[in-house]
């Protein structure tokens, strides 16, 4: 049997009460979305991670969060990793809201610039600040200072 | 159409309608700026000009165009005699200064310095150089200086020397894109213009043409623009050894070109022009760094109010 016809088998997650999955996750962004989200640090209830799960569109990652709902800026911060994610908020084991991630038009003290010569890296009273853009598979940012581009492994460029 | 507390921080803010704008408040201002004729326009306004790094040309010519206008300069002077010495933030000096100036010229090393000056200021920032970033005075000047003494439409241009490094070149293609240009780009492989400059270039249906000889290029083009090769932009002295003499315009050179091509550079020059064709109607590169006090007087008269 060929791998096309293989059946696609069904990721076995064990339901959580209150808390936010984090499903479609881009293959091997599973760390950084815990690195977005202060993990362990941030979190006192369980947290599953699933690395590489088959899923109709390929591999993905999945995070699951016990006890605790995401706030805007930690989802604009996951899309830009992340930019088919969805967040699926639970309560009382049942998915209450579900949604994609957002593309923010621009994103505040989240990335640090590239340019080691940019002024945002240096001692000013200012945070990065990027606009985000994407060219149909990739996000791109743009420092609002210096307007270098950053469009590879933004995750390793996380504040 | 108003200027009136604007920053001037990049040419990708400014139209075509804007930039002609600028050029042609900067040709009535051209007999003050020569001192043919006395003006008062900015009599009580003071510009701060505050150079964190060394420049000769583009400080002395805004000075020159505050004091042309009737208004006066405070220098920050020397950097090491300052507070930054002492660990001042930009964003503090600029407050500070704020409250002493109507307007502020601002040369740092860093970019997005100007970006970053504005965020601060209640008066308009100038942006005289930030880093490998932006220049956009000194592109308004050339295309001042590519009016005056040749024609902005229909323009042949050849841009030769280093493309990769100067900013002059990067914000003037831009411009140029903005009036259809035709765009000819001569350099040591080494030092070629940006590929996604070349790109945005060609969206705009800007024809533009790539070449490492300048004798091909130079028989077909109204204005040949001509950069240093910049030595303190290469991170590697060999790399820099093995181009610096790549590029010569000689008056041996210019039998090949038409008879009204014009040469510009935004000089300083080491070796890129023979001096010889100092003596040619060629060389223009002299009257274009006057033509940065006219161009700067309007826009200091522009951003202060003082000009609609």
């Amino acid at each position: 049997m060929s791998h096309e016809e293989t059946p696609v088998p069904e990721i076995r997650v064990h339901p959580i009460k209150n808390g936010t999955v984090i499903d479609h996750i881009t293959a091997g962004q599973a760390l950084n979305v815990l690195n977005i989200l202060n993990i362990p640090n941030a979190a006192s209830g369980v947290i599953s991670i699933i690395i590489n799960a088959p899923s109709v569109h390929g591999i993905k990652d999945v995070v699951k969060i016990e006890g605790r709902e995401l706030n805007v800026d930690e989802v604009d911060k996951i899309s830009l990793i992340s930019p088919k994610a969805t967040i699926n908020i639970i309560r009382n084991f049942e998915v209450s809201e579900k949604t994609h991630v957002h593309i923010p038009e621009i994103v505040d003290g989240v990335v640090k610039c590239i340019n080691p010569n940019c002024i945002s890296n240096s001692n000013e009273p200012v945070s990065s600040k990027f606009t985000v853009s994407t060219d149909g598979q990739r996000i791109i940012l743009r420092c609002l200072y210096c307007e270098r581009i950053i469009s590879e492994d933004i995750g390793n460029h996380l504040l | 159409m108003t200027f009136k507390d604007l920053h001037i921080i990049s040419m990708k803010s400014f139209s075509r309608d804007m930039i002609d704008h600028i050029l042609d408040t900067a040709e009535k201002l051209e007999p003050i700026a020569s001192g043919k004729t006395k003006s008062d326009l900015l009599a009580g306004k003071v510009l701060a000009v505050m150079f964190f790094e060394p420049s000769t040309r583009t400080r002395m010519s805004f000075e020159t165009a505050m004091m042309r206008l009737g208004g006066d300069v405070l220098s920050l002077g020397s950097v090491d005699a300052s507070s930054i010495a002492k660990g001042e933030t930009l964003a503090d000096t600029i407050r500070v200064v704020d409250g002493y100036s109507n307007a502020i010229v601002l040369r740092h090393n860093k970019e997005g310095a100007a970006q970053l000056a504005s965020e601060f200021s209640s008066v308009p920032i100038i942006n005289a150089g930030d880093g490998a970033g932006h220049h956009p005075t000194q592109t308004f000047l050339d295309l001042y200086t590519i009016r005056r003494e040749s024609h902005l439409e229909g323009l042949k241009i050849a841009l030769a020397g280093d493309l990769k490094y100067g900013r002059t070149v990067h914000s003037l293609c831009y411009a140029l894109s903005l009036y259809g240009a035709e765009i000819t780009l001569i350099s040591p492989k080494e030092l070629r213009m940006p590929a996604e400059i070349i790109e945005d270039l060609r969206s705009r249906n800007i024809k533009v043409t790539e070449t490492d000889s300048i004798e091909e290029a130079i028989a077909d083009v109204d204005v040949l623009y001509a950069t240093r090769i910049q030595k303190e932009r290469f991170p590697d002295p060999a790399e820099y050894r093995k181009v610096a003499n790549s590029l010569q315009i000689t008056t041996e050179l210019l039998e090949k070109a038409k008879p009204d091509l014009k040469v510009m550079h935004p000089l300083p020059r080491t070796n890129e022009i023979d001096p010889k064709v100092d003596d040619t109607p060629h060389a223009c590169y002299f009257n274009q760094s006057f033509y940065g006090v006219p161009v700067r007087m309007a826009l200091l008269a522009l951003v202060m109010g003082a000009l609609e």
